[in-house]
This record gives C-alpha cells, sequence and structure tokens, in this order.
C-alpha cells in the first residue's frame, strides 16, 4: 500500500480544484480545454481502480484463444497479426466474447457514458 | 489565437484585397473563429465607401509560410474554393465564394466567402426547440443534397480517385505506424478487406463521382429551414458517392440518438428515399453498410492520430491528447455493426 496520498488520491485533489475552483473562473476555448482536462483525470482514476483487473482478464482470456502464454502486450500483437494474416477466422464466437470483453473494459473506463457502451450493458442485463 | 501584434498586417492587407475585388470600403470587426496550426477561419464585416448594407464575409486561410495540405488526404484552398464553387452550380448548398487569395495578397492560400447565418454545433441541432420542426426533413434533405453533390461535373479537378481499397490500404498503414494493436481494429480490416461491395466501392476513373468526404452532423450549417450550407470541404476527393452516405450514418456523428441513424435526426430510409427522389441516383444498402462501417473504423484511426500528433510535440493540446481514447468507442460500434447481425 503506498502512504497516503495515494496516487489516485493527488488525481481526486486536482479533479476537483479544476472543476470547483479553476473552471468557474475560465471561459472559452480555456475553459473547453479544462473540461477536457477534468474528463482527462476521471479516466485516470478510473484506471487505476480497474485497470490491473481488467488486463488480468484480458491476459487469461487471451492465453486460453491463442494457445500460448506471454505478456500482455505480445499476446494482442500476436491476435492482431492473426487477423490480419487470415490465421483467425474471424467468425468464431470465442474471438468475438473476447473482442467484446475487451472493449467494454475499455469503454468501463474511457468513457462509460457513450451511448453505443450503456446500450451494449443493457443488452448484456 | 494569434498574437495580437499579427492583427495588424492581416487586417490591413485583407482590407487591400477585399477593396480590390469588391470596390472601395473598410473592413470591420475582423475575428479569429477557429481552426487548427495551418488553417484558421476570420470573420468580419466589409462595409462599403458607398454606405450600402454592410457584408458579413468569412476568410479560410493557411497562412503564408504553412502548407495548406497538412494531412496528404486533403486539397489546397483553391482547389477547395473551386469545387464549392462547382457545386454551388449544381444547387448544392454553399457559401457563396466571394474571391480566392492570389500570392500578391499576401495572405497565403485561401479564399473569402459569403458568412452564413446558422448553428452547426450538432447536440444544438439535435436538441434545441428551434429545430423541433425541420428535423424530421433534415435526412431526406441530406440525400437530395448529396445526389445533386454526386453529380457536379468534375471534368479538370485536380483531384485524385480515392476509392474504398485504396482508403482501406492507406488507413491500415496509418494504424500499423503507431504499433498499438487494438485487435477489434484487426477484425475490422479482415472484415472490409474481404466484403463483397468493395469492388463497386472502389470505382475507376471514369465511374468516380464527386465526394464531399466529410460530410456529417456538424459540417452542415442549418437553420429553423433545414440545410443552408455544406462546410469543410477540405478532405473532398473522387471516388464512390455511398462513402458519403455511410460516413453521415456513422454513431460518432449521432451524438447520443443513436436510434437515428443518419446524423442523430433521421433514418436511413429518408436519407435514401431523399437521394433517390430525383431520379438520377439509387443507393444500395450494403455499400452504404461497408462504408459506415469503414467510416466508423476511420474515426477511430483518426482518434489515435490526433494523440500521435499530441505526443509527437508536434501540437500538444490536452484535447488531442485525450481524443485518442475515444477510439473504444468505435471498437463497440464496430462490434455492433459486424457482430451484431452475424
Amino acid at each position: 500500500m503506498p502512504h497516503r496520498p495515494t496516487p489516485s488520491d493527488l488525481i481526486e485533489a486536482v479533479r476537483q480544484f479544476l472543476e470547483t475552483r479553476a473552471l468557474p473562473v475560465l471561459s472559452g476555448h480555456t475553459a473547453f480545454h479544462a473540461r477536457v482536462a477534468i474528463n482527462a483525470l476521471s479516466i485516470v482514476l478510473r484506471e487505476l481502480d480497474q485497470g490491473a483487473a481488467h488486463d488480468a482478464a484480458e491476459h487469461d482470456r487471451l492465453v486460453k484463444l491463442l494457445g500460448q502464454d506471454a505478456p500482455l502486450d505480445d499476446l494482442r500483437r500476436m491476435l492482431a497479426e492473426q487477423l490480419g494474416n487470415g490465421a483467425m477466422d474471424v467468425q468464431s464466437p470465442d474471438l468475438i466474447a473476447h473482442l467484446k470483453a475487451s472493449t467494454m473494459a475499455h469503454l468501463s473506463i474511457d468513457n462509460p457514458k457513450y451511448a453505443g457502451y450503456q446500450r451494449a450493458l443493457s443488452k448484456d442485463r | 489565437m494569434t498574437q495580437p501584434g499579427n492583427d495588424q498586417p492581416i487586417e490591413e492587407r485583407l482590407c487591400l484585397a477585399t477593396t480590390a475585388r469588391l470596390g472601395a470600403g473598410q473592413i470591420l470587426g475582423l475575428a479569429r473563429l477557429s481552426g487548427g496550426a495551418s488553417q484558421e477561419i476570420w470573420s468580419f464585416v466589409f462595409q462599403n465607401a458607398d454606405q450600402t448594407s454592410p457584408v458579413r464575409l468569412i476568410l479560410r486561410r493557411a497562412p503564408p509560410g504553412i502548407n495548406a495540405g497538412e494531412r496528404d488526404t486533403a486539397v489546397t484552398l483553391s482547389t477547395e474554393a473551386d469545387v464549392q464553387q462547382r457545386a454551388g452550380a449544381a444547387n448544392v448548398p454553399v457559401a457563396p465564394i466571394r474571391f480566392v487569395l492570389n500570392p500578391d495578397d499576401g495572405l497565403g492560400d485561401g479564399y473569402v466567402m459569403d458568412h452564413v447565418d446558422g448553428e452547426t454545433i450538432a447536440r444544438k441541432i439535435l436538441r434545441d426547440q428551434v429545430f423541433v420542426p425541420i428535423r424530421p426533413h433534415l435526412a431526406r434533405q441530406c440525400g437530395e443534397i448529396l445526389t445533386r453533390l454526386h453529380q457536379t461535373p468534375v471534368k479538370g479537378l485536380s483531384l485524385r480517385n480515392f476509392g474504398a481499397a485504396d482508403q482501406l490500404a492507406r488507413y491500415r498503414a496509418i494504424y500499423e505506424s503507431f504499433a498499438d494493436p487494438r485487435p477489434v481494429f484487426d477484425w475490422a480490416f479482415a472484415w472490409l478487406g474481404r466484403h463483397p461491395a468493395i469492388g463497386q466501392a472502389t470505382p475507376d476513373p471514369d465511374n468516380a463521382v464527386l465526394v464531399h468526404g466529410d460530410f456529417r452532423n456538424g459540417n452542415l450549417m442549418i437553420g429553423p429551414d433545414g440545410v443552408r450550407a455544406v462546410l469543410d470541404w477540405e478532405l473532398t476527393h473522387l471516388g464512390d458517392g455511398h462513402e458519403d452516405l455511410g460516413w453521415i450514418c456513422v454513431n460518432s456523428w449521432r451524438f447520443g440518438e443513436i436510434d437515428q441513424p443518419v446524423g442523430g435526426f433521421g433514418s436511413r430510409e429518408d436519407l435514401f428515399a431523399g437521394y433517390e427522389s430525383l431520379g438520377r441516383g439509387s443507393v444500395d444498402p450494403e455499400r452504404v453498410r461497408f462504408w459506415e462501417t469503414f467510416g466508423t473504423l476511420k474515426w477511430g484511426i483518426m482518434c489515435m492520430t490526433m494523440t500521435a500528433t499530441h505526443l509527437s510535440g508536434a501540437a500538444p493540446s490536452v484535447e488531442r491528447a485525450t481524443i485518442g481514447r475515444r477510439a473504444s468507442e468505435t471498437e463497440i460500434d464496430l462490434l455492433d455493426i459486424i457482430a451484431g447481425d452475424a
């Protein structure tokens, strides 16, 4: 456990400062960029919270799908290559289930408000 | 924004350039609207010396010394003006071009056009009360406009023929240059590469038509009476007209209104009916779906490109840094289009 403040504590403090103190006195393009900055920090907070678990789950799925073990980046690259050279059947249900699970994990961090994500969540329920 | 010291010379040069074409007078209220590092948009008012009513004008330019085609898919601003004029002559609503800059003007590459009143911000078009009556008619209108746009005579225009096969290869090369695999994108490339529509989506030069290249909600100037001007012609090229029909359906341009596939405001049926209503164009829905899928993938790669531009140090900004995270949005859209009905 890192000492307090943890990285998340610090980022949350900066995010709150931007939202409650800085944003109200900004205008125009600078205010727009401040909102983008707040959003960027929110992404980082979600990733710090959930990223490691998502990566571990993606790694486990890829090991099963590709039948070999390697670091996550390498497995991802292997899958991309097999899709590019036709070695992987693009209609394989296991493949599509993996792609879907990875994409849902990305969106839960990158933009959980996205309408397409919300729609997919409600279909899964 | 440019530094205040730079405004004076621009104003003087613009005044000289404008009076040389439109007669004696003065320019007022020059203000920079937007644009990136390589392109600027300015608004101003031209007041004739004889005090007839002032005219609101727009300058679109690439400053001197800046290569106009920052992206190699973009056309020069003088070509853009030429295409816009021809499309206008073919009854596509466009802002009338007043004049094209020449090197003697000292303002770089660009042109001056009429200001057109209206709204371009997609969320306002989809939410504001004033657009309630026109919204159900916009998809059909877009179809009618695209039919005319695709019938615009192209003889003598120096535009490249950019069909589906070339675009797939080009965006695949960009994607691979990032060495940051997103397997959904590789999967989408595989699906697109073997799609039966790819042949027709790659027309030979004799069959290639004028394509706008960025026809979507956000690039249309819309008033309570409908589409008043088609803007942002910098990605225009020759190719398959279905590309424009597919691009306006990409989920990213529905701004949350995902059940209204055309720009968040209408149905494909209305878009296609408008396109076919003038008796000149016919729509192949499968080919539109091909282009919508490609467009979704293309937007995802464009998001990655903007982050790469930030990371390279060429144009750092928190917006460009963050937008790469939107690539995930196109992943779910690709899964929905390709696997949704598999």
